[in-house]
Order: C-alpha cells, then sequence, then structure tokens
C-alpha cells in the first residue's frame, strides 16, 4: 500500500481519504513556532467533484489512491455507456454518463480525451480543451448586424448548443472551448 | 531548466532598510550586537523543533554539527559571562518548515534585556514595531494599542476552554464542535496549538497587535514559572494580525529545571519515535556558572518584513526561498 507523509503534500497528490479518491487543490502549512505542526488541506472529491477542507496532524501518512489519468480514444455510444479504447493495449473501458459528467456533449467518435481511472475503474473524462464542430442547426445571420457583436444559438453536430456570432452560419465548422462552452473562431 | 533568478523584488531594498532600522534601534539603546555560530555540536531537543545535520562529507576526518535553530543558547553563554544587554540577527535553520509563512532557513532577530521581565519586553517589542514601521510612509503599521491578553483568558473567552485543567479529549470536542477535526492522534497540548492556531488566531484583528502571555506550563519551554498566575509561565507571543511574529520569556535560570525540562523533551522524542539530535553540551554549565536575571525574545525578521509590505507569502520577501536556494 502507497502513502504520502504530509511534507511531500502538494497540488495534484492523489490520496484515499473516506473511502473515495482525492486531489489536493492546495495545501497550507501551519505551525506556531514553538508547537504542534498542520496541514490544512483543500481537496476535490474526483468521484463527487465536491471541494472539501482537512486538517492532517504535520508527519502523518495518508493512503495513496490508485489514479491514473490516461488518454483513450472515444469509440461510441451505445445509449447506455459511453466506450473508449487505450491505443497502445486496445483495451476497452465503459464509462457511465455520471461519469463523463457533460464531457459527451464535445464528443466526436475517434476523439482523444483524458480518462481518469480510479483501481482500474473510469472515474471521470475531460474532453480535449479545443474541438472542432460542425454546426448542424442555426438561424441564418442578418447581414450588418456583425458590429454589434450579437450572437444566436447554435447546435452542433454532438448536440451540444453554443452561442455563435451572428456571422455563423449553418453548416460551417467552429472551434469551441469546452472548458468554458464558449465558441473561439470559426475554422 | 529551473528559473535561476532572484523573487524579493522590491522587498530586496526594503529588507537592507529594516535591517538598518533595527540595528539603530539596539544602537540607541546601548544593546550590543553579537555574533554566534550557525553550526554547533550540538542542538535543542524540543521536540516541535527539528534541527539539521550537517557533515563535512565521508572521510575519516569528517566534522559533524548542527545548524541553530536560534541562537538563545550561545547568547545564553555571553549573558552568563557578563555581557549585558545583547541582539543578534541571527541565520537559522529548521527542519520540515516550509509555506507561505515558513522558510526553513530565515532570519531571527534574538535580544535580551537585563532588569525586564516578560511583560516590559513585550512593551519594547511593540515600541520596536511602532519605531521601525515608522521608517518608511510606504510601510504598513500595526494600528495604535496593542491587545494584551492571557493564554488562558483568550481560550476562555473565545471557545469556553479551561486550560489548566480540560482534557485531550474535552479540547478534540470543541474542536469538533468548530467544525475542525484533525486526522491523526494530538496530546493536549497538541489540541491546544490546534485550537488556537486554527480556531482564534485566524479570528484576530489584522492589523492590530496582539500579546498573548502567560502561556500553560506545559508550554513554558525555556520561561520561568508565572508570578501572577499558578499553572503558568512567564512566556509571551507576539502576534501582528494573525502572524505569528515573536516568542519571548522571562528566562528561566535554574539548571535543575533546565535539566528537568531537557529529560522531559528527551523522553517526549523517544515515545514518538522522532530522532533523537546530540544535545547542546554548554548551556547547562553557564547556568550552573549563573544565568543573570533578564528576559529575551526571539523575532522573525522575514515575517515582520511580509507585514510591513503587507505581503501575504514569505516566499515573496525571500529572493531565493526554499525550493530555489
Amino acid at each position: 500500500m502507497a502513502t504520502y507523509s504530509t511534507n511531500e503534500f502538494k497540488g495534484g497528490l492523489k490520496l484515499l481519504l473516506d473511502g473515495d479518491p482525492m486531489s489536493i487543490v492546495e495545501n497550507e502549512f501551519v505551525k506556531p513556532g514553538k508547537g504542534q505542526a498542520f496541514n490544512r488541506v483543500k481537496l476535490r472529491n474526483l468521484r463527487t467533484g465536491r471541494v472539501v477542507e482537512k486538517t492532517f496532524k504535520s508527519g502523518e501518512s495518508v493512503e495513496a489512491a490508485d489514479v491514473l489519468e490516461t488518454e483513450m480514444q472515444y469509440l461510441y455510444n451505445d445509449g447506455e455507456f459511453w466506450h473508449f479504447m487505450t491505443p497502445e493495449s486496445f483495451e476497452q473501458y465503459a464509462v457511465s454518463k455520471a461519469a463523463l459528467n457533460g464531457a459527451e456533449q464535445w464528443l466526436k467518435e475517434q476523439d482523444m480525451c483524458t480518462v481518469t481511472l480510479w483501481n482500474g475503474e473510469p472515474l471521470s473524462v475531460e474532453a480535449p480543451a479545443f474541438v472542432e464542430l460542425q454546426i448542424t442547426q442555426c438561424d441564418p445571420g442578418i447581414r450588418g448586424d456583425t458590429a454589434q457583436g450579437g450572437t444566436k444559438p447554435a447546435t452542433l453536430e454532438t448536440g451540444a448548443v453554443v452561442k455563435v456570432p451572428l456571422f455563423v452560419e449553418e453548416g460551417e465548422s467552429i472551434k469551441v472551448d469546452t472548458r468554458t462552452g464558449e465558441y473561439v473562431s470559426r475554422v | 531548466m529551473s528559473d535561476w533568478r532572484p523573487r524579493a523584488g522590491g522587498a530586496r531594498v526594503a529588507r537592507a532598510r529594516l535591517l538598518a532600522e533595527l540595528r539603530g534601534f539596539f544602537a540607541r539603546r546601548g544593546v550590543l550586537e553579537v555574533e554566534t555560530p550557525v553550526l554547533g555540536r550540538g542542538t535543542v531537543l524540543d521536540p516541535a523543533i527539528e534541527s539539521w545535520h550537517a557533515r563535512s562529507g565521508d572521510r575519516a576526518d569528517r566534522m559533524e554539527g548542527w545548524l541553530q535553530t536560534s541562537p538563545e543558547y550561545p547568547m545564553k553563554r555571553l549573558l552568563a559571562d557578563g555581557a549585558g544587554d545583547i541582539y543578534q540577527i541571527a541565520r537559522v535553520f529548521r527542519g520540515g518548515e516550509s509555506g507561505a509563512r515558513h522558510n526553513p532557513e530565515f532570519s531571527l532577530l534574538e535580544w535580551y534585556r537585563l532588569g525586564l521581565d516578560d511583560r516590559t519586553l513585550a512593551d519594547e517589542v511593540v515600541t520596536l514595531l511602532q519605531e521601525v514601521a515608522a521608517a518608511d510612509p510606504a510601510w504598513h503599521a500595526p494600528d495604535p494599542g496593542p491587545r494584551v491578553v492571557a493564554y488562558p483568558d483568550l481560550l476562555h473567552e473565545a471557545l469556553g476552554v479551561d486550560v489548566l485543567h480540560d482534557d485531550a479529549a474535552r479540547l478534540q470536542a470543541v474542536a469538533a464542535q468548530r467544525g475542525l477535526t484533525v486526522h491523526g492522534e494530538l496530546d493536549r497540548d497538541a489540541w491546544l496549538d490546534a485550537l488556537v492556531s486554527l480556531c482564534v488566531v485566524p479570528e484576530f484583528p489584522p492589523g492590530r497587535v496582539t500579546i498573548l502571555h502567560d502561556y500553560p506550563e506545559s508550554q513554558a519551554i525555556l520561561a520561568r514559572r508565572s508570578r501572577e498566575r499558578p499553572g503558568c509561565a512567564a512566556r509571551f507571543e507576539v502576534y501582528w494580525g494573525d502572524l505569528e511574529l515573536a516568542n519571548g520569556y522571562f528566562e528561566l535560570t535554574d539548571p535543575a529545571e533546565f535539566r528537568r525540562r531537557r529529560e522531559q523533551d528527551r523522553a517526549l522524542r523517544r515515545a514518538r519515535g522522532q530522532p533523537e539530535p546530540a544535545a547542546d553540551p554548554f548551556l547547562e554549565a553557564a547556568l550552573e556558572a549563573g544565568l543573570p536575571d533578564c528576559a529575551g525574545v526571539a523575532l522573525g525578521v522575514d515575517r515582520l518584513l511580509m507585514r510591513l509590505l503587507g505581503e501575504d507569502d514569505i516566499r515573496r520577501v525571500i529572493d531565493f526561498p526554499w525550493g530555489c536556494a
């Protein structure tokens, strides 16, 4: 069983606490000059996404969470699960909608994603930061409105809806920032 | 490739100015600047402080020693020899201490005054803070009028804790009521530290200086017993806002009591499985020869600089903090 001592704590370290895998967001060292040292730690629960704060007596050891981030290719959706594959081993993983947590709206078959595995089970999926997707439906733009910087909703081939500038037309491909869900440019 | 560049920026010039101001403060009061070794044959056994062990190599003629965690012991030898009022701006080293308010190597201003006690020396610390802060109009100054409060009173007011009688389980329950649980087992003093550091001190008013005095005797370190308050020690700390700046004592002069506390520290280290460094071999004899009645205090210069400049992270006032040192 791998463990980490509090003096190894730093952002991104994965710990197993209360039965859940957690990632350190922030680690604060608190110590009175002549007294006991503590680590006040903010952790993201990788299963629920919630951020919790915990206090450790410095010098304590905590079990490491067997969490692995792997690049995988998105294959297809069977209606219930989204299927991914590691390109090296061709090993396939079925991911639930809960674990995808909205990432599915950006995924096109063949796209590469970061899949986080905990004890070999998919825990979460991160879509690529930028994706290029085709607009399948949006109202026609009105000439002359470009200067006002107005926007309109556009439905993409994956089903996601993003706000696009008025000059962007149905059938065009656009670049989207998946972290904010915002339009970046035409492709 | 790691970043070679220094980090302190404008704090570099402020530090030079601060050091000059500190030296001026003591020169005006006739306190003598001294130097004592950074590297010594022994060190403190205080279980809350980890010393750095230094070796010169692995040949048969290698030398070894301990980096000082404060200049306290050799300065007391100077006092026992009749040096009178003395101060030092020392480089000190503490293992395992690194973060927004800790650097494992830092500058400690330590001074001793004959004829003062814990309370009058605490007043001098406040005077020093005010005088130094006034040196540069761009610097932050502490709000006038420090808050002076006894440790047991503070914990009683803030948390309803009876510092001298509540046991570890009761302190743990008080912490739990405040939403504080700690992973790892804490003894009574560690729970007191947790309550003070994590519940009470963060609520200290930001611009104001707080003098916390009459620490429980179990945390006396090298302070003598308090005359006014049974069960307490003549020890104080000075905070600026929620930042601990200084720790001082009406100094213990009794060699038998010094030996007793040192053996207690040694026993505690053994019980906890902590490493046991070589003990300083000289202070005990100096106490036997006679330490004059005096009060002493150590103040973190880097932290003072943080407050003067309004910085929240010690790594922004040190050019080469741990990690790029």
